[in-house]
């Protein structure tokens, strides 16, 4: 089923590629917003993450650039390849961020959807802005993904719809107001205008969980990094945009 | 705490016509709004802008409840000599800040 999936998606590719950004399906006010930095609203953030990248914290005294350097060098890529399998899980980036908190700073996690964790999740996915995303190969990565796809095709809450009704069969049609997208994770984490903040991939997938009233997993939930996962190999190959602008 | 991005050229020729770009993190909250506990949230927005051009004001804004939170103010000026500019946004519960850039202008 998933090389089925793979195949799929490498065939769609060497055809013309219609996955298309959610990006593609805004107004050119919102897509200005995201083109140029001086406007963008998540260069707030960012340049938060950036300063703490070099701001020591936790009994090790050590700041992120101690071990990683010039982010735009060390952390060229790196989100491209998130989530990945670490020390027996998968985890997505600002888990990751946190187990070097933890582990190597020895300092307390950030809390999440909190200003800090977005700001510096988005500093460091903005060093892979342009770069294709290239889902980890590793076995632990791929069950995570597999069973993402799982979720990703399974019927939920009382609604009783899938991510794929929506975003696979009804992408481009309207939902009261608003354009359906095709719900590729690339330009995560995003400045929301609805939320007039930052939000993670998380927030985005409980948002449409609450949507069609399903129990909400807790941020972190494995089966939130399962599905990210999984949209990671389902937007294989498309170019990251962190930090987006969403309506 | 209060962040704020400016972007306008650091160089510039005399009489040239220069955009700056003042982006700044505020929630702007309107006081229309209810909490969870149903009460309504006290109003807090930023309530003016101004910018000064080695202390003359070129640029003055009142802003209101409909105005989103970060706000993004753009706007023109002409160079006209080097210098600093000086720019303020105050608000709702004593809300202050100031940023200064400088502008170096060449007289070819």
């Amino acid at each position: 089923m998933k090389l089925a999936a793979f195949l799929m998606i490498a065939a769609s590719a060497l055809a013309a590629d219609e996955r298309r950004s959610g990006a593609d399906f805004m107004s050119p006010a919102t897509q200005a917003m995201q083109r140029d930095d001086a406007q963008n609203p998540a260069m707030l953030w960012i340049s938060g993450g950036e300063a703490q990248w070099s701001t020591p914290a936790g009994s090790s005294g050590k700041s992120c650039a101690s071990c990683h350097g010039d982010a735009r060098d060390s952390m060229r890529g790196v989100a491209a390849r998130f989530p990945a399998f670490h020390q027996g899980r998968t985890v997505n980036l600002n888990q990751r961020i946190n187990i070097c908190r933890e582990q190597k700073q020895q300092a307390k996690p950030l809390p999440v959807e909190s200003e800090e964790l977005l700001g510096l999740e988005a500093y460091v996915a903005m060093q892979s802005r342009g770069m294709p995303v290239t889902p980890s190969q590793d076995a632990g990565t791929q069950a995570s993904a597999a069973r993402g796809q799982q979720l990703y095709f399974q019927r939920i809450g009382q609604l009783n719809l899938s991510c794929a009704q929506c975003h696979d069969q009804q992408a481009g049609k309207r939902l009261a107001g608003s354009t359906i997208p095709q719900a590729h994770a690339s330009a995560y984490p995003i400045y929301r205008l609805e939320w007039q903040g930052m939000g993670s991939l998380q927030r985005r997938l409980r948002n449409c969980m609450s949507g069609v009233r399903a129990e909400l997993p807790a941020f972190g939930a494995q089966e939130l990094v399962e599905l990210e996962a999984w949209l990671a190999v389902r937007d294989q190959g498309m170019k990251i945009e962190t930090p987006g602008v969403r309506p | 705490m209060a962040r704020a991005l400016i972007h306008m050229p650091a160089i510039a020729k005399r009489g040239e016509i220069i955009e700056i770009r003042a982006l700044i993190g505020h929630p702007m909250e309107t006081g229309y709004r209810v909490g969870a506990d149903g009460k309504l949230l006290a109003r807090d927005i930023i309530r003016s802008f101004a910018c000064r051009y080695n202390g003359e004001q070129i640029f003055g804004a009142e802003l209101h409840q409909a105005i989103s939170a970060n706000p993004y103010i753009a706007f023109f000026t002409i160079a006209t000599e080097s210098g600093t500019l000086e720019f303020s946004w105050q608000g709702d519960n004593g809300f202050a800040h100031t940023e200064k850039t400088t502008i170096t202008v060449s007289t070819a």
